[in-house]
């Protein structure tokens, strides 16, 4: 039984995919790549995919993680390229590893986050930055299925640093960039909650929606504040047996994701 | 012209909307063609929402059609739900295709695909959206050519002020004609305007222009006459026939969405037609003949379909699909090739009569056998006789013995309330008809672990069957009449705890059956309606009958004519009927007849395996019954792994 982990992307418009839709599409994306899938036992057999983590509908991900189950031994990197060619372009496969290690979900420790904000001044993002960091807690609300919660935005985050969007990005008027490091916790803190939390302490209130995307999620390293490459362990754990690595998009090769900016 | 994305502006509403996958396209198999190489551009709509409307076979094996010819691009739009349309009329965003992006108003044409005639109000919403005139007389050189098609177009009439064109039947080759005179007058310059287009469609006799014809009325209002008001436009309208179905193997490549639809399988139209005659089935009555695939034709379209999708179910559509000559050796050749795939395969319409239990264990090798349904439709022997469904009940108490014998557990049983001369003994017999399913099934199977569910919806009369002048029932009698039943289903001690009981209540019927059999007047009642808010008519949730009644009430009386005229009247053989000039090959006289005989309770036989009865329709359209056996076998592949 050979298990294999994969990180994807969710790039795009097709990061408004939700993860039972993706569910659906890689699993038949697995049909399609006739890969030897290990099933379940039962009455409806399904094919053996874990799924760690999902990032919520609507951001995007360079760094999304799953493992599969085979019932014959594949050539990780021949398997990766396959199955990348049998999703549609945007849920791309960027990095596949045998699994050589326990507990992998665990490794997802903490995620790097990327916020645009369209029409919001660099200057006022620092300084609404400032204002979060420099709070204990930072109490938001969020809906759920049991109601509206509130909780802590300020304990999960890691870092919080905002920059000036590049000036070759389209479009012209202000916008600041954000990057996250948050800690997995429970409640899990997302972006949104953070933007929450940056409205709360100083009324930091973008005119659009925020483009969200994860660029990494990994091993924290809490002194420097950054997030190693959860596959690393398998890498170093496995014999000499080369994945080829890189989608066809510009983030895609990044197999160690840098966790500062 | 470059005609620019609306995404960028799109994508900031999508955080807002529910489930925004479905506006976004990317769909795997999707096509986008560049703008500026193509000279004929459709954008073709399923009037419903986008899970609904994506697996419409119809719709996607025009866009593939089209998509396959050089210089012609197709691309798709759905109707979009409440939330999205107020933000895009908020931020002026208009009606879009998922595949590009596209304004709708930007493509030649603007194609249509109505399975059911509650579409209507969403077609105006959709033209409204994309700064469309809602009325055909008000469009410019600027808007597409807007073309209805699908079975609700074999009437056309209500929604004649909104289209500029309708084409009735199959649309492969249809599509290519009318691509063919677009791309000639463009090539031309487009001389004479949006009139000498829609004049150049109508001369072919394929294609249907409201606007050239005139409708005269007679003081007690029904149709005196109608008549083309143009030369060179012919009186009548023929259907389009595809022959040979294995020339049209589409679609090739399926459409695979990643938002969750209402059928998430891969679909293959097994054959096309149906002649066993039910008088209430407008889709059998409108596609005669009856033609098949071939069981070759098929096993390929299966193979690729898979293998272009990566779906784990099949499903073989048609009208009746155990009819097909060569069902046997389809299902079990399938069930043999995918046997280690975990493919499940499924035939979604099963006669009673045409069911057999070898066939069924085909279809369930890698699936559980949780239910098998059948549609005995009447629940009396007295109304199938009428209704020409001849199904006897000894049949479907065989029938369903060997299932429950052989492992399934629930059965369910689809009928029809309100059929012609129905009263309500012949309603309650459904109740005794469920109670022997349920005493056989505990018998054969010697458990009470069974179950029959029941479910029952109003007749609603079609334009081009023999119930075309029937009188439908009323929306009161139908629930009273339905109220009983269900009480007999319930007050059974012995049985009714095992049979479920489902029904529609008679109120949707009425307002489907206003639009079936309308004319052009109900033309601003849809309109009425639409601009009241109504959207979505075919959801429960939406669907608002005190709207439609308070629309028609409103618009309806300068004209002589009301709801009950339309639906609970019934017609004579004199009268001139809203879509007579359509012409589906079915001869009118042949329908009277057959209405006739239905009065009579007198069954009509298959014309597959009887002698012709002179339906019309293959001397009319030039066609003819096209089915097997061919002899051929399906072999399984051997799989390269």
């Amino acid at each position: 039984m050979q298990r294999i982990r994969l990180r994807y992307t969710k790039r795009g418009r097709l990061r408004f995919t939700s993860h039972r839709d993706f569910q659906r599409a890689f699993e038949r994306a697995l049909r399609r790549a006739e890969v030897p899938m290990a099933y379940s036992a039962g009455f409806t057999p399904h094919p053996k995919v874990s799924y760690a983590n999902a990032a919520p509908t609507g951001t995007g991900s360079e760094a999304e993680y799953l493992e599969i189950q085979l019932a014959e031994v594949r050539e990780v990197g021949q398997l990766r390229k396959l199955l990348d060619e049998s999703l549609p372009d945007g849920l791309d496969i960027t990095d596949a590893v045998e699994a050589r290690t326990s507990s992998f979900a665990e490794r997802l420790e903490a995620s790097v986050w990327e916020l645009r904000l369209d029409g919001v001044e660099p200057a006022d993002a620092e300084r609404a930055v400032a204002a979060f960091l420099a709070a204990e807690q930072v109490d938001v609300q969020r809906r759920t299925k049991n109601g509206l919660r509130t909780f802590d935005a300020r304990g999960a985050v890691i870092r919080l640093e905002a920059r000036d969007a590049a000036a070759d990005r389209p479009g012209d008027g202000p916008c600041a960039i954000l990057r996250l490091v948050v800690r997995h916790a429970t409640p899990a803190v997302r972006p949104d909650d953070v933007l929450s939390g940056l409205r709360a302490t100083a009324d930091l209130a973008p005119p659009v929606p925020a483009a969200v995307t994860r660029l990494a999620q990994g091993l924290l390293d809490e002194e420097s504040g950054t997030v190693t490459d959860p596959l690393a362990p398998d890498r170093d754990a496995a014999p000499a047996f080369p994945t080829t690595a890189a989608g066809p998009s510009p983030a895609g090769g990044a197999q160690v994701p840098e966790g500062s900016a | 012209m470059p005609v620019e994305s609306v995404f960028p502006r799109l994508e900031a509403l999508l955080p807002h909307v529910q489930k925004p996958i479905q506006y976004v396209g990317g769909e795997l198999n999707s096509t986008v063609k560049p703008w500026d190489e193509c000279d004929v551009r459709w954008a073709l709509m399923y009037p419903d929402a986008y899970e609904v409307g994506l697996p419409n076979q119809g719709v996607m094996i025009l866009y593939e059609v089209l998509n396959e010819r050089e210089g012609v691009l197709a691309e798709r739009t759905y109707s979009v739900w409440p939330d999205l349309e107020d933000l895009m009329r908020e931020h002026k965003v208009p009606q879009f295709t998922v595949d590009s992006h596209r304004p709708v108003k930007a493509f030649d044409v603007f194609g249509l695909s109505f399975s059911t005639e509650l579409g209507y109000t969403n077609m105006l919403t959709a033209l409204d959206l994309a700064g469309i005139p809602l009325e055909s007389k008000d469009r410019t050189m600027d808007d597409p050519i807007v073309l209805a098609g699908g079975h609700a177009a074999f009437n056309p009439e209500p929604i004649a002020d909104f289209i500029d064109c309708a084409v009735i039947g199959d649309g492969e080759q249809a599509v290519l004609e009318i691509t063919e005179i677009i791309r000639a007058w463009k090539a031309e310059g487009r001389p004479g305007g949006r009139e000498e287009l829609l004049f150049r469609l109508a001369k072919t006799g394929g294609v249907y222009v409201p606007a050239f014809y005139d409708v005269e009325y007679l003081p007690d209002g029904r149709i005196g006459r109608v008549v083309p008001n143009k030369s060179g436009v012919p009186w009548r309208v023929s259907k389009h026939t595809v022959m040979d179905l294995d020339e049209w193997p589409y679609p090739k490549q399926p459409l695979v969405p990643l938002a969750e639809t209402v059928h998430e399988r891969m679909s293959v139209e097994i054959f096309r037609g149906c002649t066993r005659g039910c008088r209430f089935c407008q889709a059998g009555m409108i596609t005669r003949p009856v033609r098949e695939r071939s069981i070759t034709g098929i096993g390929e379209m299966v193979e690729k379909g898979l293998k272009a999708t990566g779906f784990e179910e099949v499903g073989l559509l048609s009208l009746s699909s155990a009819d097909h000559t060569e069902i046997g050796d389809i299902a079990k050749g399938l069930a043999d090739r995918y046997e280690e795939d975990k493919i499940g395969l499924s035939l979604p319409s099963t006669r009673v009569d045409a069911f057999n239990v070898d066939l069924a264990n085909e279809l369930t090798r890698n699936g559980r056998r949780s239910g098998l349904t059948f549609a005995p439709e009447g629940g009396s022997e007295r109304m199938r006789k009428v209704i020409n469904k001849m199904v006897s009940e000894e049949d479907l108490i065989r029938t369903v013995s060997t299932a429950y014998g052989n492992g399934w557990r629930q059965v369910k049983l689809y009928f029809m309330c309100g059929l012609p001369t129905e009263t309500d003994e012949d309603v309650l017999q459904i109740g005794d008809m469920a109670v022997n399913v349920i005493a056989k099934g505990r018998e054969v199977s010697g458990s009470n672990d069974i179950r029959c569910t029941v479910s029952i919806g109003g007749f609603v009369p079609k334009p081009h069957t023999p119930f075309q002048w029937a009188p439908q029932l009323s929306a009161e009698e139908t629930d009273a009449r339905l109220e009983k039943l269900r009480d007999k289903i319930r007050g059974d001690k012995k049985y009714g705890r095992s049979i479920g009981f489902r029904y529609h209540d008679g109120k949707p019927g009425i307002v489907e059956g206003l639009l079936s059999r309308g004319d052009r007047r109900i033309g601003s009642v849809i309109r009425a309606v639409y601009e009241d808010g109504g959207r979505f008519d075919g959801w429960r949730e939406h669907f608002s009958y005190d709207r439609w009644m308070k629309c028609a009430e409103a618009t309806l009386p300068g004209q002589g004519v009301d709801v009950a005229w339309y639906t609970t009247r019934e017609r004579t053989y004199e009268e001139v009927l809203p879509w007579d000039h359509l012409d589906s090959g079915l001869d009118k006289d042949w329908l009277w007849e057959d209405w006739q005989d239905a009065l009579d309770e007198t069954e009509v036989e298959d014309c597959r395996w009887t002698p012709c009865f002179d339906c019309g329709v293959c001397p009319q359209m030039d066609t003819s019954i096209q089915i097997g056996p061919t002899g051929k076998k399906l072999l399984p592949l051997s799989v390269v792994k």
